[in-house]
């Protein structure tokens, strides 16, 4: 048997391609909190009108086993048409999304400008005091521009989680 | 009407589908499907439903008294006839009440379609009367649900949903139609029409490659065994047929969960008995020792491993099983094949015979195995004055074993009891709640395969608290004239929680005494049944074949020794291998630790 029972916690993205009907969001959330499964973060929209296709992308973590049960549970449900492992996937990509205001006067105005330069975060918003940046990147990319600009003075935040797709056309 | 006439209406009606009612394409559709019975209870909800049912003479309805029963009894039907069981119950407490039900179907992959009403489609959402989130409370408990907002999609989602609730891992489905899709019309299209147009599509066959690395492990194997499961009884008779073919080629022994029973013979020399927490002695030290498992159609349930750690340490596991999810879940394996496991047993078979294999010799395996045997783990203590609960299984299983009998059972001590001392030769034939633990399950479950096999002996081996709680369908029983025999075995405890209240938590025997019984005979008779009572062994023999003999409802008020423990029993948090056994001798209080007292 292989000794795979102590592994370490893993992150996972998972693309889950569904049938877009009424509750079918509900069931595939319901699955994550009925199995005491994580959800880290979760994004959904209606991706194929003609086929009524919607894509949910799910970040979740557990042990390799956990994440196999996952993916098996996902795949068995009637509304799902398939799951893709975007991680595992070398062809994989995923992008976030993350709308960020931050407070400044004088320096840390300035400072803020220019990590947002760095980092080519636009700037959707100013007002004298503050800015509202938007910024597209991996997530790990959003999490370094968030930290940077807590101590500038960071008011609000707000992500759509993690979108997946895999390059070229296989 | 001239010739003429009628061939264009004919031609007509082929081009163009035909109008119905939403409440007359339920019932054309359940006709469509093969459908025979069904079982329900009106409600404001239904009652278009209700209507076309009035003059459908194809379609017979059993009206129980709560809507439970009409689950149970729909799974009574389908597993004893393998086809899919059917409930009608109305909106709000109709399907609430139905949901004990649906949760049962799905922990033991029973194919049900419940439907239910709905309150009108522009109702929904505003706490109508009698309306409840139906859809929403089922999502978790069913295979697939639906809420069906359009006549013109009912057609297609009634016969989808009876071809997800039979196949691949079969379970219960729930369609949820609101009272005004009932009245409006539609179009109803045919089985054919109708085919699924997404993407479910349960894999059956089994990877080849994988299953000739099985037959190989298991042609080479010194101590193998077969752990089946409740998979074997859903793939059908030809399923059954095919394990004891295998198991007659490869000489290894059988062992089943309790779901599986029946599908290997129990006169059979290589039958172990059932495994698990109160399984065979025999069947559990063998699943301990054994060099190669092959799961079939089982699912590594809490009940079967104890603790997990320490469950078959040395061997290899093949694990078969239509449901992906379910390899790898509990334990691991070395060997995964998914695929339906008749199917995966006819392709071991080839691939054994194309190999022209032997098997090794497995002389000292079934030497060791008999020494276990010897051991006579079912061992009780009979008592001349006493009825003992095993005694009245065993004299219930030799009065009744050379005829047409289905056997259901509650949940508890009686339970265990029934499943080592009656001992099945074929499929189909017993009925229990095995993932859920479901009491009150037995009764209603009786109604079902009773309907379904009018002319056979179908008992219910029940507990007196148990029985208790779907009671009222016997008047179901009296007014379809279904002969079904309710065998309590009657200690007055509530049998499983006192025998844990003793081990666990020192004799202190907190609420588990069956105050106030009713007096079974007269219930029985105030019902419109028979009732018959046993007190002693020597009148049991008696009493029971004036049971069998009786052709109406029977309730059997069996009085069983009161503080009689089921054993063997693996206690919570133990291995295989560390049997508790009935005349052991040890100190029951310091049998479980504190891990395993968190265990259920």
């Amino acid at each position: 048997m292989p000794p795979r029972l102590n592994e370490a916690v893993e992150k996972r993205t998972f693309a889950v391609l569904v049938n877009n009907e009424p509750g079918v969001l509900a069931r595939v959330v319901g699955l994550f909190s009925a199995r005491g499964y994580n959800i880290e973060s979760l994004t959904v929209a209606e991706t194929d009108v003609e086929a009524h296709v919607s894509r949910i992308t799910i970040v979740t973590s557990g042990t390799p086993l956990i994440l196999e049960q996952i993916r098996a549970q996902l795949e068995r449900m009637v509304s799902v048409r398939g799951v893709q492992d975007v991680t595992l996937d070398p062809l994989g990509i995923e992008r976030e999304l993350a709308l960020i205001k931050v407070r400044g006067k004088g320096d840390d105005r300035a400072e803020a400008l220019r990590l947002a330069d760095i980092f080519r975060a636009k700037v959707i918003d100013t007002s004298h005091e503050s800015f509202v940046f938007e910024l597209t990147g991996a997530s790990s990319k959003i999490d370094q521009f968030v930290a940077l600009m807590r101590p500038i003075g960071l008011v609000e935040l707000s992500r759509t989680g993690v979108l997946s797709l895999t390059r070229g056309l296989g | 009407m001239t010739t003429q006439t009628a061939t264009d209406t004919k031609t007509q009606i082929q081009a163009q589908p035909e109008i119905l009612t939403g409440a007359q394409i339920l019932v054309r559709a359940l006709v469509d499907q093969g459908v025979d019975t069904l079982f329900g209870y009106p409600g404001g909800a239904v009652l278009p439903i209700y209507d076309a049912l009035y003059d459908e003479p194809r379609l017979r309805h059993v009206l129980v008294r709560h809507e439970q029963g009409a689950t149970h009894a729909a799974e009574g039907y389908a597993r004893s006839t393998g086809k899919p069981g059917v409930v009608l119950v109305t909106s709000g407490p109709g399907a609430t009440n139905a949901v004990t039900g649906i949760v049962d179907a799905l922990m033991d992959s029973i194919p049900l379609v419940v439907i239910t009403g709905q309150v009108a489609t522009h109702l929904i959402g505003s706490d109508a009367f009698q309306e409840a989130d139906t859809v929403g409370i089922t999502r978790s408990c069913t295979k697939h649900n639906y809420l069906v907002k359009r006549v013109e999609d009912l057609a297609r989602v009634v016969h989808e949903a009876f071809h997800i609730a039979t196949s691949g891992r079969p379970g219960p489905v729930v369609i949820d139609i609101p009272k005004d899709v009932q009245f409006l019309p539609g179009p109803y299209v045919g089985p054919e029409a109708a085919r699924p147009t997404f993407s479910y599509n349960p894999r059956t066959r089994g990877d080849q490659a994988k299953i000739a690395e099985a037959v190989e492990l298991i042609a080479a194997a010194r101590r193998p065994i077969f752990y089946t499961g409740g998979g074997i009884i859903n793939a059908g008779p030809k399923a059954s047929e095919a394990l004891r073919e295998l198991a007659h080629l490869t000489g290894a022994p059988v062992t089943s969960t309790l779901m599986g029973l029946g599908a290997f013979p129990a006169a059979d020399p290589q039958w172990l008995g059932m495994l698990g927490m109160h399984g065979s002695f025999e069947a559990n030290n063998a699943m301990h020792d054994c060099d190669v498992m092959v799961c079939l159609g089982a699912r590594f349930d809490d009940r079967i491993t104890g603790r997990l750690d320490a469950f078959s340490p040395g061997s290899k596991k093949i694990h078969v099983d239509i449901d992906p999810s379910s390899i790898n879940k509990n334990v691991l394996v070395d060997l995964g094949i998914v695929g339906d496991v008749g199917s995966v047993m006819r392709d071991m078979l080839a691939a054994w015979k194309a190999k022209g294999h032997e098997g090794a010799d497995l002389t000292a395996w079934r030497a060791q195995i008999e020494t276990w045997r010897a051991r006579n783990g079912f061992a009780y203590r009979k008592d001349p004055k006493i009825i003992k609960p095993q005694y009245a299984i065993e004299r219930l299983y030799a009065l009744t074993k050379d005829r047409d009998t289905y056997i259901s059972t509650e949940v508890g001590q009686h339970q265990m009891w029934a499943a080592q001392f009656y001992r099945f030769e074929e499929p189909n034939r017993w009925m229990t709640s095995g993932g859920l633990g479901t009491m009150g399950y037995g009764l209603p479950a009786a109604v079902g395969a009773q309907m379904a096999h009018p002319d056979s002996l179908v008992i219910d081996i029940a507990g007196e608290a148990s029985v208790q709680m779907t009671m009222q369908e016997f008047s179901t029983a009296v007014q379809f004239d279904l002969p079904i025999k309710i065998f309590i075995l009657n200690n007055e405890w509530m049998g499983m929680v006192r025998q844990w209240q003793q081990l666990l938590h020192g004799e202190r025997y907190s609420h588990s005494y069956s105050e106030s019984l009713p007096d079974f005979v007269k219930l029985a008779e105030a019902m419109g049944g028979v009732g018959i009572r046993a007190s002693t062994p020597d009148e049991l023999d008696a009493k029971i074949m004036q049971m069998i003999d009786t052709r109406r409802p029977v309730l059997f008020d069996c009085r069983v020794a009161k503080a009689e423990n089921c054993f063997p029993m693996i206690p919570s948090g133990r291995a295989h291998n560390d049997m508790l056994l009935g005349d052991s001798g040890v100190d029951l209080d310091s049998a479980i630790d504190d891990e395993g007292k968190m265990l259920v």
